[in-house]
């Protein structure tokens, strides 16, 4: 469904992403992990149009994406959540939601209706006419997923969603999502750093490292990887 | 809307259809005053207060409005009714120009404020010179008898314009009631709250603010007419003059910004405060020079200190009205 094409990103000559290939087939959850500013974010962005690749390509249902902004990217069908939480602070929970709803639903009701379906999905529905800046930071960083779900996306980006979270918390959105999988045939790639998550969920695992990709394949696999250890998880496995 | 909000629009309702016949032509001066300056902060919110775009120079919209009606009728006779969508045009066009500088090459915040600031000064220099609409020295309608209603021309007695303005007022706030809860005001406003997260959702964010900006510079092209034929005379120096954009601005930022009722309440208070501190001072004999300026700023000091969000919102909840 989306597949990255050795895409490569420079910041004032600091290499931050080279020659980066994967791919995510259609109904799959994908993780994308490594240490930090090992260049996941910047990937990311580069897929939602945040700005584009300085060579490489990113496709995503046969279409190149890339030089798109990230409103079309979005109308194209890829959602996404920002790792750092950006509510709008002085809209309720409701309406932050149908913000989002209002890109498939054209009437205030239709857009109500799916947003409140979303919210209870993600367990916020009690919370829904509070502004958002009240939220906590679980809270908010739910209300971003169930933004980004809003508007229907075939693809969802998630930036970091389970930090900060206990592992109850975390254990409930992992439903959230594996149900989302299943039932709905969402596609997910995340970016985590909570491998209890990424266990939990993903099929496939790209690990990045300093801008590289130095390990993809099946979780099992890749955390017994000796790159990935070193670099990254450390000597005692962490599952 | 709470029935407490229905019961209070109608109160108030009744009581602005009615004025004209229960008070003196001061009076009615001074609640013209307010319904225009109301309807006008009502345009200016749909860009600040809605899609959070701050126009620092929304009396260009004011004087290119004024200015092109008033020049039409003078010079070829061409009554206001159809001269208002001239000035509509020709204002619409103006705040495209703006929104499309500054939107397709990221100008925003203060930026943008700034280049608003800067339209309205070098037109404010160029009608200055343009001798058609009279240069410096004003551009002026023949004032009429004022007793007879002449609607064709918009002239006649201060109650029609009274009710002219009363009916723009009301009519811009049943419009934006409607624009905030409709899919625009969900943009708007996402757009106002982080635009990096509303492009996210899909929102052409350059499409809507330049939305926005439309609508705001054609609502305010008409307040351009009505003064015009209101006031019947217009010099650059005064109509282009940036204390009248921060005059207009002055009621949506007292009375609350991106609330429907804040540019109505912030007119009134500061227009009653203005002629409400003459009034006292006179009667107290105070005639130092400056004074009511030095009354007029501590009292806006004192609302912008504890009343940040402007006197709407906490009046609203103590009405218990909600939004």
């Amino acid at each position: 469904m989306l597949s990255v094409q050795d895409i490569s990103k420079s910041f004032r000559g600091l290499k931050a992403v080279s020659g980066a290939s994967f791919d995510v087939p259609a109904r799959s959850i994908v993780a994308l992990i490594g240490p930090n500013g090992a260049g996941k974010t910047t990937c990311f962005n580069m897929i939602a149009g945040v700005f584009s690749p300085d060579s490489g390509k990113v496709l995503f249902e046969g279409k190149e994406l890339q030089g798109l902004r990230p409103d079309q990217v979005c109308v194209a069908g890829i959602g996404r959540t920002f790792q750092i939480v950006k509510p709008f602070a002085g809209l309720s929970v409701l309406d932050n939601v149908m913000v989002g709803g209002f890109l498939k639903e054209k009437t205030v009701s239709g857009a109500k209706k799916i947003s409140m379906e979303i919210l209870r999905k993600l367990h916020l529905d009690a919370k829904a006419d509070l502004p958002a800046s009240s939220l906590t930071l679980p809270d908010r960083k739910r209300l971003e997923v169930a933004r980004a779900l809003a508007t229907r996306p075939k693809l969802l980006l998630l930036d970091e969603v389970m930090a900060g979270l206990r592992p109850t918390e975390c254990d409930l959105m992992v439903e959230v999502f594996r149900d989302l999988n299943r039932s709905d045939g969402l596609t997910i790639l995340l970016i985590e750093h909570v491998m209890r998550a990424v266990m939990a969920l993903a099929q496939k695992v790209v690990v990045l490292h300093h801008g590289e990709i130095i390990a993809n394949g099946a979780p099992a696999d890749v955390v017994r990887d000796p790159a990935v250890l070193e670099c990254y998880l450390g000597e005692e496995t962490v599952v | 809307m709470t029935p407490q909000a229905k019961a209070l629009l109608a109160v108030l309702g009744v009581f602005l259809l009615a004025l004209p016949h229960i008070v003196n032509p001061y009076i009615l001066s001074v609640a013209t005053l307010i319904l225009y300056l109301a309807y006008t902060g009502q345009a200016w919110n749909v860009m600040m207060g809605f899609a959070g775009q701050l126009s620092l120079g929304h009396s260009l919209y004011v004087g290119v409005g004024a200015y092109a009606s008033a020049a039409l009728f003078i010079h070829y006779g061409i009554g206001p009714w159809a001269g208002i969508w001239i000035s509509i045009a020709l204002c619409v066009a103006l705040g495209a120009a703006i929104g499309f500088l500054a939107f397709r090459f990221g100008i925003s915040g203060v930026y943008f404020a700034l280049l608003t600031i800067a339209f309205c000064e070098f037109t404010r220099v160029g009608f200055d010179h343009l001798q058609w609409t009279g240069g410096s020295g004003g551009l002026f309608l023949k004032v009429a008898q004022r007793d007879q209603i002449d609607l064709a021309n918009f002239r006649g007695p201060p109650a029609m314009y009274y009710y002219a303005i009363l009916f723009l007022a009301a009519s811009a706030l049943l419009g934006c009631y409607f624009l905030l809860k409709s899919k625009a005001g969900y943009y708007w406003q996402a757009i106002r709250e982080n635009e990096e997260a509303a492009q996210a959702l899909g929102i052409n964010t350059f499409r809507w603010k330049m939305l926005a900006v439309v609508i705001s510079s054609a609502m305010t092209a008409v307040s351009g007419v009505f003064f015009a034929f209101y006031y019947n005379n217009l010099f650059p120096e005064q109509i282009f003059h940036i204390s009248r954009s921060i005059e207009i601005i002055l009621g949506p930022i007292i009375g609350g910004v991106g609330t429907l009722f804040g540019p109505i309440l912030g007119a009134a208070v500061l227009t009653i405060l203005a002629d409400g501190i003459t009034e006292i001072l006179g009667v107290l004999g105070w005639e130092i020079p400056g004074i009511k300026q030095v009354f007029y700023g501590i009292v806006m000091l004192l609302v912008i200190m504890f009343l940040p969000h402007g006197i709407w919102p906490p009046l609203a909840r103590k009405l218990g009205l909600g939004k």
